[in-house]
């Protein structure tokens, strides 16, 4: 299915990836070459297929519901671009 | 010969019995990666902690308290996280990134005495196939065709990783292998990778791709050093749910090249059409190895093959779109510079726009489009529908009584750097056209070097083994060694 430039757009939009609108033509383009080769999928019958979920029949681990860490807000917010009085720091959410 | 050219095995016994001290083993390691900037490999040196590892190694030694990796001097893929040493995996959108903490591989061989001397260069979080989307610059092969200077990819996405241990700029690396990260660039350089079966490896602390498929294992210059080195990164880890609480058995002791009676699988749709005469030949060369060391040789048939590719490139992307949207320029990494009355989504999208290369911004929307309301169905559900049944492929051959699979690694010997730069990236894709296969059915896979090419460029085979087995699938990779003996190194010019 070839991907037009609406598309594009609303797909970089819910990426949260800004794309200037000249390069959304470009962009559509490698999407469709790439979603084109996706396709050959279809030839495959799957009637009766379970979609693989995990890659090794195991069952999860379960562990006590207990707090095992902590007390590292410091260690936490280290690497933060922008840090204040504990917290990290956005532009305004709400207004 | 020195140091930095030996095996982990040959420094191993030379450390032991104090024939060479790890300073020392180290220090020839740090002049040649001095020496090998040309290369682009390190891209991180670490030579004071190298050389307070080394110092600590020495004193393990001499006391008595030496496992197989201590005072092994190693590169580290830019994947891991090694606390407060750089850790970006090749993107811009980490940069300044020092994590707090240390991934649960390089803590387990740091823990058996091994020696960090620096971070490797990488494909932007693992996603290309020749070292070419990395915010680094490309890594450049050791390995040159025969009277040309062309430089030449190493492969991707461990690139960094093969360029340097071809190169003897450390005795060996680590590496991850989502699609064929590890196996490719070691054929594409002359050395061995291992991708383990999925789950012998913990991931915690290995920034993720597609944690589905994402694997970690040793580059090394044997196999028998892939074994030792191995052994060291596997095991149980509570850290990762996905990890395998199953013991580790001694990979070493299992290379005893005897493989009389097993049976090896060849898959006819391994098979491609217009594939080179040279990979043609290095597969029939493998094969008579095979019989030669009392194998029995079967065709067998993986129906779904040509089916992989197209099913992993909807997964991988489906997984690394969930997997990188933490990148938001909130708790780690770039910020982009905002403008006037710009809210918080126009953060993320900047940020985004700038921290991520073409190749990672294009696999995040591809992720973002199969998975979005309406094409779930159509491409994700499918694509996991056909995984299920690639899988049954192999369970099926494995059921009757196969033992291990030959393929050759690759579909060609490494390409120049920017070759590949104006073709559509479905034809970068395809190189991962042997390989990919074994990370969607989760099963081991090594890549062992076998002969040259008409230019002299290395080629490799691949051997793909039953869940769990890497020690038999690592001794029927040591008796193909054994027989190809390959010993051709590049021609140094860095």
């Amino acid at each position: 299915m070839a991907i037009d430039i609406d598309t594009a757009r609303k797909v970089a939009k819910l990426a949260r990836i800004r794309v200037e609108e000249s390069d959304l033509p470009a962009l559509a383009d490698k999407l469709s070459g790439i979603l084109g080769f996706m396709e050959q999928l279809n030839e495959v019958d799957v009637a009766g297929v379970e979609p693989m979920t995990s890659v090794t029949p195991m069952r999860l681990k379960r562990r006590a519901d207990v707090v095992t860490d902590g007390n590292i807000q410091a260690q936490i917010l280290k690497n933060a671009p922008d840090a204040r009085e504990g917290f990290f720091a956005v532009p305004k959410v709400v207004e | 010969m020195t140091a930095n050219t030996w095996t982990i095995a040959a420094a191993r016994d030379a450390l032991r019995k104090g024939e060479i001290s790890a300073v020392d083993l180290t220090m020839s390691c740090l002049t040649a990666i001095d020496a090998g900037d040309g290369l682009n490999a390190f891209v991180f040196k670490t030579p004071e902690i190298a050389l307070d590892q080394a110092r600590a190694a020495d004193a393990r030694l001499s006391s008595g308290d030496a496992p197989a990796m201590c005072g092994i001097p190693l590169g580290i893929k830019d994947l891991f996280c090694t606390k407060g040493v750089p850790s970006q995996a090749a993107s811009n959108i980490l940069k300044g990134f020092r994590p707090e903490y240390e991934s649960t591989v390089t803590a387990q061989l740091f823990g058996a005495g091994a020696v960090m001397l620096g971070k490797l260069n990488m494909d932007e979080f693992a996603m290309g196939s020749s070292n070419e989307t990395s915010c680094y610059g490309n890594v450049v092969n050791p390995w040159r065709r025969e009277g040309s200077n062309v430089p030449l990819t190493p492969g991707g996405s461990s690139g960094g990783s093969a360029a340097a241990v071809a190169a003897d700029l450390c005795l060996a690396a680590t590496g991850t292998d989502t699609g064929g990260s590890i196996r490719q660039p070691a054929a594409f350089t002359g050395i061995v990778g291992i991708k383990p079966t999925y789950g012998r490896v913990s991931r915690w602390g290995v920034v993720a791709f597609a944690s589905s498929l994402d694997q970690a294992g040793p580059m090394t210059k044997t196999v028998r050093d892939a074994a030792i080195m191995l052994q060291a990164m596997s095991g149980h880890d509570p850290k990762d749910s996905t990890s395998a609480d199953l013991p580790v058995p001694d990979f070493e002791a299992a290379l005893t090249g005897d493989i009389r009676g097993k049976v090896i699988g060849i898959p006819r749709e391994y098979r491609m059409d217009g594939m080179p005469a040279a990979i043609e030949a290095l597969w029939a060369k493998g094969i008579e190895m095979m019989k030669d060391a009392g194998a029995v040789v079967r065709d067998i048939s993986l129906p779904h093959t040509k089916y992989a590719l197209p099913a992993y490139y909807v997964i991988a992307p489906a997984e690394a779109s969930s997997n990188l949207a933490r990148y938001d320029g909130v708790r780690y990494g770039h910020r982009a510079r905002l403008a006037a009355g710009d809210g918080i989504t126009e953060m993320y999208e900047k940020t985004r726009a700038e921290g991520f290369g073409p190749e990672v911004q294009r696999r995040i929307m591809v992720g973002t489009y199969v998975l979005s309301a309406g094409f779930y169905d159509a491409y994700y559900n499918r694509a996991r529908k056909v995984r299920a049944l690639i899988k049954r492929d192999f369970e099926t051959v494995f059921a009757d009584g196969v033992d291990a699979i030959l393929t050759p690694a690759t579909p060609s010997a490494a390409f120049g750097l920017g070759e590949m730069a104006d073709a559509d990236p479905v034809q970068m894709y395809l190189n991962d056209v042997f390989t990919v296969t074994v990370n969607l059915a989760g099963l081991p896979g090594v890549a062992v070097p076998v002969g040259l090419d008409a230019q002299g460029l290395p080629l490799g085979l691949q051997l793909i083994g039953r869940p769990w087995e890497e020690g038999a699938l690592l001794n029927c990779a040591h008796v193909v060694e054994s027989r190809a003996d390959f010993v051709a190194k590049a021609d140094k010019w860095w």
